[in-house]
């Protein structure tokens, strides 16, 4: 007897393995560098040693003479090129012009002066390396802070004081509430920079068709879209002359969130060579070239009242910008701004920002993008407010928290939390550590000279980027369904998926409206040329709100599905459930393959109804949504080294809906160790002549398994109001509420020494140096 | 992360890779896990690479005369995992088990890692404390040149043009010797900020026999005899081994860079001197 296994009822909700991975596992995806053409050509860019210096002179004969090269490019033919775009707006910013090769001057190490074309890669490369450049060397300046000083070096000399802007926002009474505050505490913080690490590093090949006068460019991108639109200005061509096709992308993490120099550079070099060309960025290249995160100097000061009653935070924010505005740089410490409140019911903030040009890469999206800088300033400032009162971090907490009938919550920076139950994660996660024990064990720990610390964490964050007057392209998503004759789904998002799984998730919302398999959903994106106008994935967005509009075009279709249903039946009275229409009253079915069929073949068609099963949603969102969580993190140092082990690290995570756990956890995971990685390991670090000295894996540390604690996650699951599927949101949780919950544990486990606040990254010496005295 | 144009050979015999060697700007590759780095880096341009890798016994381990004989392009992996040095010489095998990753220990070899004299590789350290000896050989003839003299400083050693290290010979550990290697590791390249290796003999209750070998702290690693003299005759007890561990940088030019300050290192030395000088003396019983 044959046996069948039954679907399960719902898919939304399960562990179900991730479709793109036996293609990742085994090697037979496809990327950038994958690509392959006939009459392909190569190119190699040649970047800027120095910081800051004029380009007096460039001799590319040398190069141009090297058999094998095609043609040598430099600022001089792409002038007349639009400008690197910065999508960002803020009133009075200063936004230089940033040309896709310099002009008469470089601004940062790794800035692009001229490109090699070259049948050959390795040709290309050695070529350029024979192109003489004259620099004269000008003074650099690395330090934002040091930028702010009077007499610094002027970055783009037209703008001496390298300020690009500044931001005030206010709320409530700050100076009444401080004035009468019975405890202030200030604090500088800083969130260093960091360098995203993408596995792949950016890559694009441009073909341009000199018989249709149209252009492809592949690109290792969060942004097809976009990017079509943004190139598409900058080279003067009509938009839709243009494809751009993000193939496997492997890792964005937001710097991927961009539209940089080298896709215009390499759409102008396949126009004027009438070939394909293909470059791709090197991982030493890749260190200089592709934006930076974080790079923040913050100034706290959080009062409170005697019962530890939050009463109102300042900030004074310094932005490392770097020399450039990428597409969003300037906005990202805004969105620290809007996240500084974190879970607290206090209204009166004051936040000032100064944005601040450096001769260094330029900084713009990287994994939570402000919102861990805020949520490391807002943690760290209510666990040194507990340690100034004698409360335990976790009752501050619980005392200050928004309460769960205060939703919609008005926060002090003007957002509205959508739902919350801030304790519940807390709780669930004390429990998880068995609070009060891992207290007494840290006494008798104590007791025995060792020094163990507990750190929480308690963050909220803001995603689902987000309605479009709150972004600078557009907040929506788009997704077509299209049901095929033989009933199999084809789904289009307009979101473009880099390893968040949503090929999956996104399976399993279809499957499950559809009544079909998941095997007989595919999801396909990231291509202009396929996939209608979409926004991308980025700040946590693409499930929420690209996830949406597929429910709702999933809805749209059901409402056709259904007219077509009721023709076949000959019923005026139908339903459609697990794959079929049914009639009401006879309880005769017809399935989606027959009702697909019939509605392409189109002998017969429904009142005014058109052929085919095929629906598109653009969904707007009233709101952006508010994930939350706490995260506690045990450590124990090394008394003689200064070495930070993680004992344990438990991440209790409110996501709203879960729709796979599996890739929930990957996410969280990911989000974990990236935010380890800022608390212990990772620094971008400049000299005072803005080399860049952490420019390769042998310098720069990223955390490795081995240097990683298990991690134990669990959620809560609090629905978000803002969308039918109730999703908020986790690519960024992990890496938002890990930092401070590693750096409170390590203060924690100090404070016997005194010990009120370090600066990340936590390297063993700079313990080493607080236990023996010394100033970290 | 492209090299520039260079020739590759894989030479059959030693005859014919000194042959080759002789060619101008050439370099041997054993294993590759230094120089091609470098290559990539465009920090080395060797117009030829001569792949010792086809060169016939150059990958044995062999026990002879009291000594562990271990080819030139013998991998750490095999050093780690082979039953012979684990057995007669523990200390190379875990030295081998704490190089860099899975991969780099499966292609990288003693013989290229010692040839290319990174102050930070970890084997200088266990061949400082063993005494090891290093054969090289040349179109002309061969020596044999002890540890301390072949590695000169920093990637500089005492081969000659056209010379190759073709063996490394340690003695075998004589029963109720206690051996360690105490590495710090730099977090982003896996090399040691800092590395210990310690050998511990007891014999009537006495340290009989301490050899340290340091590696990571300074241009070039070295032999710790001032430890080794505070040692010798002691009773080994916990307070020997931290009075002997804290004299171990005296001395001596500590490097300084972004990974640890000079004088954090120097902390570290006496730190994992002591760690390994104390889980040498528990093996050594």
């Amino acid at each position: 007897m044959a046996t069948t296994v039954a679907r399960p009822e719902t898919l939304v909700g399960k562990r179900i393995k991730r479709k793109e991975d036996p293609r990742l596992i085994t090697g037979t995806a496809t990327y950038v560098d994958d690509i392959q053409m006939p009459g392909m050509h190569h190119a190699s860019i040649l970047r800027s040693p120095h910081a800051a210096a004029i380009l007096k002179s460039i001799n590319i004969r040398p190069a141009l003479e090297t058999a094998g090269v095609v043609a040598v490019f430099t600022g001089a033919d792409v002038k007349d090129v639009g400008p690197v775009p910065c999508g960002a707006s803020l009133p009075g910013l200063r936004v230089p012009h940033h040309h896709i090769l310099a002009q008469d001057r470089v601004y940062f190490a790794g800035h692009p002066v001229a490109v090699v074309v070259s049948t050959d890669r390795y040709i290309a490369r050695d070529a350029a390396d024979r192109i003489e450049v004259e620099y004269d060397v000008k003074a650099a300046v690395a330090d934002p802070e040091k930028a702010l000083e009077k007499g610094a070096p002027a970055v783009h000399p037209q703008w001496p004081d390298n300020i690009a802007f500044t931001f005030h926002q206010e709320n409530g009474e700050v100076d009444k509430v401080f004035a009468e505050a019975a405890v202030v505490v200030k604090q500088r913080i800083t969130s260093q920079r960091l360098i995203p690490c993408a596995m792949e590093t950016r890559g694009v090949v441009a073909d341009y068709k000199t018989g249709e006068k149209a252009l492809t460019i592949y690109s290792s991108t969060q942004i097809p879209h976009l990017m079509r639109s943004l190139v598409a200005g900058m080279l003067g061509m009509p938009e839709h002359k243009l494809r751009v096709v993000a193939p496997e992308v492997g890792g964005g993490f937001g710097s991927k969130l961009n539209v940089y120099a080298e896709e215009a550079l390499m759409g102008f070099v396949s126009m004027r060579i009438g070939k394909p060309v293909k470059w791709i960025e090197s991982r030493r290249e890749g260190f200089l070239a592709t934006i930076h995160g974080r790079g923040h100097a913050d100034y706290f000061e959080i009062a409170a009242g005697k019962d530890g009653t939050i009463l109102g935070l300042t900030l004074k924010l310094i932005q490392d910008l770097g020399a450039y505005h990428q597409l969003l740089t300037p906005a990202i410490p805004t969105l620290s701004v809007l996240m500084m409140p974190g879970l607290y019911r206090f209204k009166n903030i004051r936040a000032d920002i100064v944005g601040v040009f450096t001769n260094c890469t330029p900084t713009d999206a990287y994994r939570g993008a402000g919102r861990p800088e805020a949520t490391h300033g807002i943690e760290r400032m209510v666990d040194m407010l507990a340690a100034e009162m004698k409360m335990d971090p976790a009752e501050i907490r619980l005392k200050n928290f928004i309460r769960p009938e205060e939703f919609p919550y008005a926060t002090a920076t003007g957002l509205s939390y959508d739902s919350g139950e801030y304790d519940k994660p807390l709780k669930k996660a004390l429990d998880l550590v068995n609070y009060g024990r891992l207290r007494e064990d840290q006494k008798r720990a104590r007791a025995e000279g060792r020094l163990m610390g507990i750190g929480l964490s308690t963050y909220g964050e803001i995603c689902a980027f987000g309605p479009s007057p709150a972004t600078p392209a557009g907040g929506w998503e788009s997704a077509t369904v299209r049901v095929e004759p033989s009933g199999k789904v084809t789904v289009h998002t307009g979101a473009s998926p880099h390893g968040q799984g949503e090929e999956t998730t996104f399976a399993q919302i279809a499957a499950d409206e559809m009544g079909v398999d998941l095997d007989d959903v595919i999801v396909l994106h990231g291509d202009t040329a396929i996939v209608q106008y979409g926004i991308g994935t980025f700040g946590s967005r693409a499930t929420a709100v690209g996830g949406t509009a597929l429910y709702f075009a999933l809805q749209d279709l059901k409402v056709k599905i259904k007219k077509y249903g009721a023709m076949l039946l000959d019923s005026s009275d139908v339903s459609y459930s697990a794959g079929r229409c049914i009639c009401n009253k006879t309880g005769k079915s017809v399935t989606l393959a027959e009702i697909s069929g019939a509605s392409y073949r189109a002998m017969r068609l429904p009142p005014n109804t058109e052929p085919g099963l095929m629906a598109t949603h653009f969904w707007e969102p009233p709101n952006f949504t508010f994930p939350f969580g706490a995260h506690i993190v045990v450590t124990e140092i090394d008394k003689e080294t200064g070495a930070v082990e993680i004992k344990r690290y438990v991440a209790v995570d409110d996501c709203g809906k879960i729709i796979n756990p599996l890739i929930v956890a990957g996410q969280v995971h990911g989000g974990v160790v990236q935010g380890i990685g800022q608390a212990l390991y990772e620094n971008a670090v400049y000299d005072d002549n803005g080399q860049l000295l952490t420019g390769e894996f042998m310098d720069y540390a990223i955390p490795k398994a081995s240097m990683l604690p298990r991690i134990e996650e669990d959620h809560t699951e609090t629905p978000s109001p803002v969308n039918p599927l109730g999703v908020k949101g986790v690519g960024e949780a992990g890496t938002i509420g890990c930092s401070p919950a590693v750096v409170n544990s390590v203060v924690d486990a100090l404070s016997p020494l005194g010990v009120k606040h370090l600066d990340m990254p936590l390297s063993p010496e700079k313990i080493w140096r607080v236990l023996t005295g010394g100033k970290a | 992360m492209i090299p520039q144009n260079f020739e590759y050979a894989t030479p059959n015999s030693l005859a014919e890779a000194f042959k080759l060697l002789g060619e101008s700007n050439a370099k041997a590759l054993a294993g590759g896990m230094s120089l091609i780095p470098l290559m990539k880096l465009r920090l080395a341009a060797p117009d030829k690479l001569i792949d010792l890798r086809n060169v016939p016994g150059l990958n044995s381990i062999r026990e002879e005369g009291g000594m562990l004989r271990i080819g030139a392009l013998v991998t750490h992996y095999e050093l780690e995992s082979s039953p012979l040095v684990r057995s007669r010489c523990p200390l190379l095998a875990e030295a081998a088990s704490q190089i860099g990753d899975i991969q780099v220990r499966n292609m990288g070899t003693i013989g290229g890692s010692v040839a290319h004299a990174d102050p930070a590789a970890d084997y200088p350290a266990s061949l400082h404390a063993l005494e090891a000896q290093v054969k090289l050989a040349k179109a002309g003839g061969e020596r044999t040149l002890a540890i301390g003299s072949f590695l000169q400083d920093t990637f500089t050693t005492a081969l000659d043009a056209g010379e190759l290290v073709v063996e490394i010979s340690v003695p075998v550990e004589a029963a109720g010797t206690g051996v360690s290697y105490q590495k710090c590791v730099q977090p982003a390249s896996g090399f040691a900020i800092v590395g210990v290796a310690a050998r511990i003999r007891k014999s009537g209750g006495r340290i009989a026999l301490a050899r340290v070998g340091v590696t990571g702290l300074s241009g070039k690693p070295f032999r710790a005899a001032n430890v080794e003299r505070l040692l010798e005759g002691a009773a080994g007890s916990a307070g020997d081994i931290s009075k002997a561990a804290a004299v171990v940088a005296d001395g001596v030019d500590a490097n300084n860079d972004l990974h640890a300050s000079a004088d954090y290192r120097k902390h570290l030395a006496r730190v994992y001197t002591a760690r390994a000088l104390a889980a040498a003396a528990r093996k050594a019983g």
